[in-house]
């Protein structure tokens, strides 16, 4: 549980003069949950998109298993086996859910395809049902299984997934976020997960980080974050605990 | 009933080499999202390629069947418009990607120009003529069907089948599509985007040289500017077929070779582009998507 498997330092990220990530230190253990959690507009999904290289840390590294990938183009980053379910979840609208699938297994050109679907299927069953049907037809919910389903065909190291309970029914949330609870423990997969849903995320999450305007405020494991009381007031008050 | 069939079979002909120069503006477009306004001159330089590899072999082997010499030479423009094509993607508008989308496209038009300028100085501006190639003819229930139309009909077949197949079932063309739809998703699952990109040229290149190759054979003259109105005729027909759709090009090839050689054939010859563009304008004022273009009904 002690190797470090991602590690961001000192990051800032900039969208033309605007400061988005004002220094960010970050870290990820192999094997662990980790969370990130914060307002709208706190530079969350930022973060996630620069660990890929998308946009690029202007200052600061990105190191991933020892390595600086700070500069390198995202479609090596991603050959390196870290996979992104990202923000608004991304797929493809006119492919099919099989091929959004097939996408997710690019990397192994489909070798391992048909054991990995078959686990697809049986985590979110619904996307069986849905496999013929084009992705931009599908409902909010599916998509975002889709989304995660996708990320998980890669066979990651590294799981990024940003907010995947964003609009989704309360059982819906609960199904997905089991479902990441077993992929860790089964698996060993290691997740970092941004998410507003902050109860539901630090009870799950080994590691927790609190950002605020681009930086990170609290971090701790994620029973500390739940008992703090300034956490609990800017995020879990009105919320089920 | 002859003459109106005979007039079938030459719009045919004509359709297919729009529409295998179709298929390349749609690709390009498709993926992003721009028109390669040099892809004309680039199915103009594939004829003058194919014209030159026919001279230098024809002049050290003598009497190749012509089955040999036409692949070869549509060997020879493959590769010539092929490297071109990318290069022009690599230092012309590869660069201006994200920029405003004005500017790719004057850089287009400035690429075409180029080209066409290039060829006029180094070949010439006369016609260059060919020695007929084929020149059997079949005579079917009064109706002369040269061989050569055959050939292009059925080669336009083929490889409309076949790059069909490479978009819709290969790795290849799943990257291409996805690259398509969402560049930066695409990316974030290993695609290598540019170079997704930059084969897309390549196969559109390829497709206009085979084209090139088939206006020589059919025509037996190559000339600079032919780069142009072919080139107009088939950006149309990818925009009446609907833009992005590889069937939808062939398709509105034929149809702009039909038009013209039907209302060549019983109009005046002098007004065929007048009517083929008339046709454009009316079918997209009902339809502006064009014949197969994709309704757009998604879910964002």
């Amino acid at each position: 549980m002690s190797d470090t498997l991602l590690s961001v330092q000192g990051v800032e990220t900039y969208y033309g003069n605007i400061r988005a990530l004002a220094g960010v230190d970050v870290e990820v253990k192999k094997g662990e949950i980790a969370c990130l959690i914060g307002a709208n507009g706190a530079g969350k999904s930022t973060l996630m998109m620069t660990i890929c290289g998308s946009p690029q840390a202007r200052t600061g590294s990105v190191i991933f298993e020892g390595r600086d990938i700070t500069r390198m183009p995202t479609h090596e980053i991603a050959r390196l086996r870290i996979a992104q379910s990202p923000e608004g979840r991304r797929i493809f609208p006119r492919m099919t859910v099989y091929e959004n699938l097939q996408m997710g297994a690019s990397l192994d050109n489909l070798k391992y395809f048909n054991e990995d679907v078959e686990k697809i299927y049986t985590l979110f069953p619904r996307l069986k049902e849905r496999q013929a049907q084009r992705g931009g037809t599908l409902s909010g919910g599916e998509q975002q299984m889709l989304s995660i389903g996708r990320a998980l065909m890669a066979r990651p190291k590294l799981l990024l997934l940003d907010e995947p309970s964003l609009g989704l029914a309360p059982l819906i949330v609960k199904q997905i976020f089991d479902a990441i609870k077993v992929l860790n423990q089964e698996q060993g997969l290691t997740v970092f997960l941004v998410e507003q849903n902050a109860f539901a995320a630090l009870k799950l999450s080994d590691r927790a980080y609190v950002m605020v305007n681009g930086k990170v405020t609290m971090r701790g494991t994620g029973k500390e974050l739940l008992a703090n009381p300034e956490v609990r007031a800017a995020y879990l008050e009105g919320g089920r605990h | 009933m002859e003459y109106f069939i005979q007039q079938l079979v030459n719009g045919l002909t004509l359709g297919s080499i729009y529409g295998l120069i179709a298929i390349g503006y749609t690709m390009v477009y498709g993926i992003i999202g721009m028109i390669n306004f040099a892809h004309g001159d680039i199915f103009m330089l594939g004829g003058f390629a194919a014209l030159i590899i026919f001279l230098v072999i024809t002049s050290i082997f003598v009497g190749l069947p012509v089955v040999i010499l036409l692949l070869i030479m549509m060997a020879a423009a493959m590769l010539t418009a092929a490297l071109w094509n990318w290069t022009i993607e690599k230092v012309a508008y590869r660069p201006l990607r994200g920029s405003f989308r004005l500017a790719p496209l004057i850089t287009a038009i400035g690429m075409s120009i180029t080209l066409s300028n290039f060829i006029q100085v180094t070949q010439g501006p006369r016609n260059k003529p060919i020695p007929p190639l084929v020149s059997s003819v079949y005579n079917v229930f009064g109706i002369s069907i040269a061989l050569k139309q055959i050939i292009i009909v059925l080669l336009t077949v083929i490889l409309l089948t076949v790059f069909w197949y490479i978009v819709n079932k290969t790795s290849l063309g799943r990257a291409q599509r996805a690259t398509e739809q969402d560049r930066k998703m695409a990316a974030l699952l290993g695609i290598d985007v540019d170079r997704t990109i930059s084969i897309t040229f390549i196969m559109g290149a390829g497709l206009a040289a085979v084209a090139g190759t088939m206006y020589l054979m059919y025509y037996g003259v190559a000339v600079f500017s032919d780069g142009f109105i072919p080139g107009v005729k088939a950006f149309t027909a990818a925009v009446l077929g609907g833009i992005g759709s590889l069937p939808g090009a062939v398709i509105g090839g034929l149809l702009i070779g039909l038009i013209e050689s039907l209302w060549s054939a019983y109009f005046t010859i002098d007004y065929k582009d007048v009517a083929t563009f008339s046709i454009l304008a009316i079918v997209l004022i009902f339809k502006p998507s064009g014949i197969l273009g994709r309704p757009e009904v998604e879910k964002v």
